[in-house]
């Protein structure tokens, strides 16, 4: 475990980290960025805390198990949603212009920008989101425990 | 040998790239007495992209309304690429550990 200066800064720091990778991730339509940087930014939160905090504290908190799911779960979910508009073509934007969830239609040219637009884009950010904060986070704490393992044995 | 060979294939590279700086009206367009670099000579599908994007997709984004919609399947590899990494970084650290036991 880090000392406390190091810790009341993870502390400020990771609330602001996660909201910044949301706002990447559910901004991706509109705003550079998307599925991948934003679940990459949240990772590094999780980075943060395990380093911040040691690894026999973290792992309780953050279940390895928990990120796998995760990230199986959003790989489903974008291939799933392509699927869903197989009718026409594998990929097909099955949502966009429709006026339902996410389908209004966007006038062409500069505009503020609507949340409410881009038809099944949002959702495939937030399902790469999912999985990219699964993948980097089991990655991290896979890296983390064997280091433990490591250190442990040589001692 | 092997210096050698590198320093070769760096010179090519060089001359290459030096080629395409000094003469880049070979590899996009001129506009009058400025040689402009950057401006493909192709741009068709750009231009159907930058024309249609906003309406066939809605989003306002263009890059992302092409990885994820024009172009979903390489987006497709690319998550199976990170599910394999976390694969394979499981199964070698997990090897090793039963090693060390």
């Amino acid at each position: 475990m880090m000392s406390k200066i190091v810790r009341t800064q993870a502390n400020f720091l990771y609330p602001l980290i996660m909201i910044f990778g949301f706002y990447i991730v559910a901004h991706g339509h509109l705003t550079p960025g998307g599925g991948f940087q934003g679940g990459a930014v949240i990772a590094t939160g999780v980075a943060l805390i395990a380093v911040a905090y040691s690894y026999k504290n973290v792992k309780t908190w953050i279940k390895k198990t928990r990120l796998t799911a995760t990230e199986a779960i959003g790989l489903l979910t974008f291939i799933i949603t392509a699927l869903l508009g197989i009718s026409r073509s594998f990929f097909y934007n099955w949502l966009a212009n429709t006026g339902l969830l996410f389908g209004q239609p966007v006038p062409y040219g500069i505009n503020p920008g609507y949340l409410n637009t881009a038809g099944t884009l949002p959702i495939m950010n937030f399902a790469v989101g999912i999985e990219v904060l699964g993948g980097l986070g089991v990655i991290i704490m896979y890296y983390l425990h064997y280091i433990k393992e490591v250190s442990k044995n040589a001692v | 040998m092997r210096k050698l060979l590198l320093c070769t294939a760096l010179i090519v590279v060089l001359a290459a790239f030096l080629y395409v700086s000094i003469n880049p009206a070979d590899f996009g367009y001129s506009t009058g007495d400025h040689l402009v670099f950057g401006h493909p000579r192709y741009v068709d599908m750009d231009d159907y992209f930058i024309h249609n994007g906003q309406n066939q997709t809605g989003a306002n984004n263009i890059v992302t309304s092409i990885v994820f919609d024009y172009r979903g399947f390489d987006t497709l590899g690319e998550a199976s690429v990170l599910f394999t990494a976390v694969l394979a970084v499981g199964m070698v650290l997990r090897a090793l550990r039963r090693d060390a036991k």
